[in-house]
């Protein structure tokens, strides 16, 4: 295995997005804070937001805009991966089942799941019915 | 939460999405067609979250390197959209896989470092 060639700019985009993202994502847990046997609405509204806005981004960046080389590292893979998390996500669902909330868990696996897809599908048809610009 | 606190978690952010850019590119160069980077390092991010969760760290410490460093590190949005784009080129079975064992390893290895943490 062998990393392809570092660009010290993408990484500090990568880098900078990952900032934002992570004290973005804390800032939902601080203001919607859940107690055991609840929704955990903070992570889900994270992870629901990112799954929007890296369809988007995603889609306009690789099928509309003119080629950017900054753009997918700083909000792409730094912002939304970053604002998005997928362990936290896999504790909450643990902590579900060994609290007895199955029902919950099961609930909430399905949902995220669901409720994400979709939110990166209508973000791709979305950007997908902008102008393509030259 | 102190001022300290929240640069701390936004600094040890940053790495964990670069550490995540890093580990995706060094699996993903072999250039499969599965995403096996954003599995492989979100895998890794829930055992480590469990065992973090195991040792039972909390207060600042647990909100710096568990929501900051490891929640940034794991990705919810690049699974969807990898998934996403799975099914658009025609390989659903491909699809159901990466969600279907994302989510089913994923707790596997929240439960694995849980008790590896529990034990230490």
């Amino acid at each position: 295995m062998q990393l392809p060639r570092l660009d010290t700019r993408e990484l500090l985009a990568i880098y900078a997005g990952g900032v934002i993202g992570a004290v973005t994502r804390v800032g939902l847990l601080e203001a919607l804070p859940y107690a055991d046997g609840e929704w955990p609405w903070a992570t889900f509204a994270a992870n629901m937001a990112g799954a929007v806005l890296l369809g988007l981004l995603v889609t306009r960046l690789q099928e509309r805009l003119p080629p950017s080389t900054y753009r997918r590292p700083l909000l792409g893979t730094g912002l939304c991966g970053a604002m998005t998390t997928f362990a936290t996500l896999q504790l909450e669902l643990f902590d579900m089942l060994e609290g007895g909330y199955a029902a919950l868990a099961a609930g909430y696996a399905a949902a995220t799941l669901c409720v994400g897809f979709a939110c990166v599908h209508l973000a791709t048809a979305a950007a997908r019915r902008t102008r393509r610009v030259r | 939460m102190s001022a300290a606190t929240w640069a701390a978690l936004g600094l040890v952010g940053g790495a964990g999405a670069l550490a995540r850019f890093l580990l995706d590119a060094l699996v993903s160069e072999r250039g499969d067609s599965f995403p096996f980077g954003t599995l492989a390092v979100n895998l890794s991010g829930a055992v480590l979250l469990g065992l973090l969760a195991g040792i039972a760290l909390d207060g600042g410490a647990r909100t710096i390197v568990a929501s900051g460093g490891l929640g940034s590190y794991t990705t919810f949005s690049t699974l969807m959209l990898e998934s996403h784009r799975l099914g658009e080129t025609g390989r659903p079975r491909l699809l159901w896989l990466n969600l279907v064992l994302s989510l089913a390893a994923g707790l596997i290895a929240v439960a694995i470092g849980h008790l590896i943490g529990a034990a230490l």
